[in-house]
């Protein structure tokens, strides 16, 4: 049998052209050409953010033009202080949606780590820094029992999640009785994220700082560890995910737990922006969390989108939301208009997700 | 990664050196039934060290369900598998990696949402040195990219020019290209590859052929499904034939033509018309 010589593919080789920049966009298939419109689906794909950044200025633009009060700092930090709490709970329910996922119990796990904050701190009289702990400890439980029911039982996220939706909210009526601790007698370092500092006149709070730490964080988790490239691989294509050696239960099982943790910081976080303990302030935010995830530009089909995305998603609410009451319109248009927002947002992916399959 | 030039040219002899009679892998009466299918039947496989050894048969006779057994993507009902003379069990395909089998599947198993290097590189990612990498668990993806495209210039995919756009952007061609990319930078026991070029024009099939060579001059065995007769017979010492999930013969390429493989395959002879011992 003929082996042949090497010298060939050293010629080759050597004829290879450097690639031209080692992030840009290049025309395939020898350099077909691209309609205006495909260009644009082409770099959407390559930069997810594109979307969700062209509509958050657009909304900018136009509000600060309609109402002279919207453009201001301490309008911003009010939207951000508005959105803070969907926002981290946004950052885990990206991590969830990635996989391909998704988690209906996320305020539900929020509301049960609070209540067993205060329950611990306040009628047990635990020092509060070891109730916050273990407050936020119950998150990354709850997290660890929607991770098992999903790779353990093989039961979808949706049911999975929608069915500890109604138990750990159950849980946290029975805990609570139903009622709210006072700020009165809400220890301090549970508040303390509401609490904040003066930057150019406008008061910005330790909550906002902390949520946009989270974001980075897990920006450059998701971006630039293996854990990060896993969790895409794992919603893209499980299938192939496995094949090439990666054991995405426990990829999943991680996410999930991970989420939980994010979560129980955000009982804290939930805490200090509305000054009491209330069982049940917050509990739309299960669905609010995805839609800044889908108004991110992040795909419910996984495997596809960035955690910044999520941030964007949740201040795009709240600047619609901010701008349309402004603007003197009735709250009911917010509505009317964030669910356009995610239809829109929805029907993007879809296009773009045609375009490899 | 890079090919060894003094493995490639003492496989370029006539007697290559790394050749023997000694088993890489083996099964014994492999059995795998899906639900009342029975994908393998008591089907027998044996790869020896050094040797290209093609897999051949009609749709469904179980070629991809017996190549699946041996990269740990499914696990047997019934049988031994032998990695290297000892009973294995290969619960996942990690453990097949582990023990140096790399398999480009049918599906060719590929992330269409990542770029083409963190394909290549998918679940062995390279960490950068120092505390960015132990510490902040920070990926080396220079390197990476560099390397992935030193793997996919072998392969002479000209059209990708970078290996930073993602594998869903690519022509079927090109994201073979990408799977057999993967397989052949890492593969260091075996290299399986389940129909590498059925997607591929005919230059890029060409340019597969020649891999398969490189990687078997390396010193390393390689087993190739495919239903290109003439690839077949160019690359492949011995020829397995696969027929109703049972191995029905293992001959030397040089001692039987095309046509009477294909009529083994197909059922139109038999092993014992062809005066070929039945395998197993
Ligand atoms: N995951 C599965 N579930 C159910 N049946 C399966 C599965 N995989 C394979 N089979 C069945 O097992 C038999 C053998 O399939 P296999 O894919 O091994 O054939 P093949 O020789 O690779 O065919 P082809 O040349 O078409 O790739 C077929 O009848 C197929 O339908
Ligand atoms: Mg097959």
């Amino acid at each position: 049998m003929a082996r042949s010589a090497t010298d060939a593919r050293e010629d080759e080789r050597a004829s290879i052209p450097a690639p031209k920049s080692p992030r840009g966009l290049v025309e395939i298939d020898g350099g077909a050409r691209l309609t205006p419109i495909q260009w644009i689906e082409r770099r959407m794909l390559s930069r997810p953010l594109i979307g969700p950044i062209a509509v958050l200025v657009f909304a900018l633009i136009v509000f600060s033009i309609v109402s002279p009060n919207f453009g201001t700092l301490q309008n911003f930090s009010l939207i951000l202080q508005q959105v803070q709490v969907i926002a981290m709970l946004g950052i885990a329910q990206t991590l969830i949606i990635l996989t391909a996922g998704i988690d209906l119990s996320v305020a539900a796990v929020m509301l049960l780590a609070q209540v067993v904050m205060g329950k611990l701190a306040v009628a047990m009289g635990l020092p509060p820094e070891l109730a916050l702990v273990l407050g936020i400890l119950v998150g990354v439980a709850c997290g660890a029992i929607n991770g098992l029911i999903v790779t353990k039982l093989n039961i979808p996220p949706f049911i999975a999640t929608l069915g500890t939706l109604s138990i750990f909210y159950a849980l946290n009526i029975f805990l609570s009785g139903g009622e709210s601790v006072p700020y009165a007698d809400v220890p301090g370092l549970f508040t303390w994220l509401g609490t904040g500092f003066q930057v150019l006149g406008t008061t910005f709070t330790f909550g906002q700082v902390l949520t946009i730490l989270m974001f980075l964080v897990f920006a450059y988790i998701l971006r630039s560890t293996a854990w990060g490239t896993h969790i895409y691989a794992v919603g893209d294509n499980l299938e192939a995910a496995r094949l090439s050696g990666i054991r995405v239960n426990r990829v999943l099982m991680s996410v999930y737990i991970v989420a939980g943790l994010i979560i129980g910081v955000t009982a804290w976080l939930l805490i200090g922006r509305i000054g009491s303990i209330s069982p049940t302030a917050g509990a739309s935010y299960n669905l609010a969390s995805i839609t800044a995830v889908v108004i991110g530009g992040t795909s419910l089909f996984g495997g596809r989108g960035r955690i910044m995305g999520t941030l964007l998603g949740a201040v795009i609410v709240g600047v619609f939301s901010s701008g349309l009451s402004l603007a003197g319109f009735d709250n009911l248009w917010q509505e009317f208009t964030i669910g356009i927002l995610i239809i829109g947002a929805v029907a993007v992916d879809q296009r773009l997700r045609k375009i490899g399959r | 990664m890079t090919t060894d030039t003094t493995a490639a040219v003492a496989g370029g002899a006539a007697s290559a050196p790394f050749r023997s009679h000694e088993l890489v892998i083996e099964g014994r009466k492999l059995v795998k039934r899906y639900g009342h299918v029975v994908a393998l039947d008591e089907t027998d496989f044996e790869i020896r060290q050094g040797e290209v050894l093609a897999v051949i048969g009609d749709n469904g006779a179980g070629k991809s369900s017996l190549i699946q057994c041996l990269s740990g993507a499914v696990q047997p009902d019934e049988g031994e598998l032998l990695v290297g003379g000892e009973l294995t069990t290969l619960k996942s395909p990690v453990e097949a990696r582990r023990l140096g089998i790399e398999t480009v599947f049918q599906s060719l198993a590929v992330s269409p949402a990542l770029d083409v290097a963190s394909n290549i590189f998918l679940g062995r990612e390279l960490r950068r040195a120092g505390i960015a990498g132990s510490v902040f668990r920070m990926l080396d993806k220079k390197k990476m990219r560099q390397e992935a495209l030193g793997a996919m210039s072998e392969l002479g995919l000209q059209t990708l020019q970078n290996v930073g756009q993602s594998v869903e952007t690519l022509s079927g061609g090109q994201r073979q290209g990408v799977a057999v990319a993967r397989a052949a930078a890492f593969g260091s026991k075996v290299v399986i590859l389940d129909e590498p070029t059925a997607a591929l024009g005919v230059k890029e099939s060409g340019r597969v052929v020649k891999l398969i060579k490189d990687i078997n001059a390396r010193g390393i065995p390689v087993i190739l499904i495919s239903h290109n007769m003439p690839q077949i017979f160019e690359v492949a010492d011995r020829v397995h034939i696969q027929r109703l999930g049972r191995r029905i013969a293992l001959v030397e390429t040089s001692q039987i033509d095309m046509g009477d493989a294909v009529a083994l395959m197909v059922g139109a002879k038999t092993p014992e018309q062809l005066g070929l011992e039945t395998a197993s």
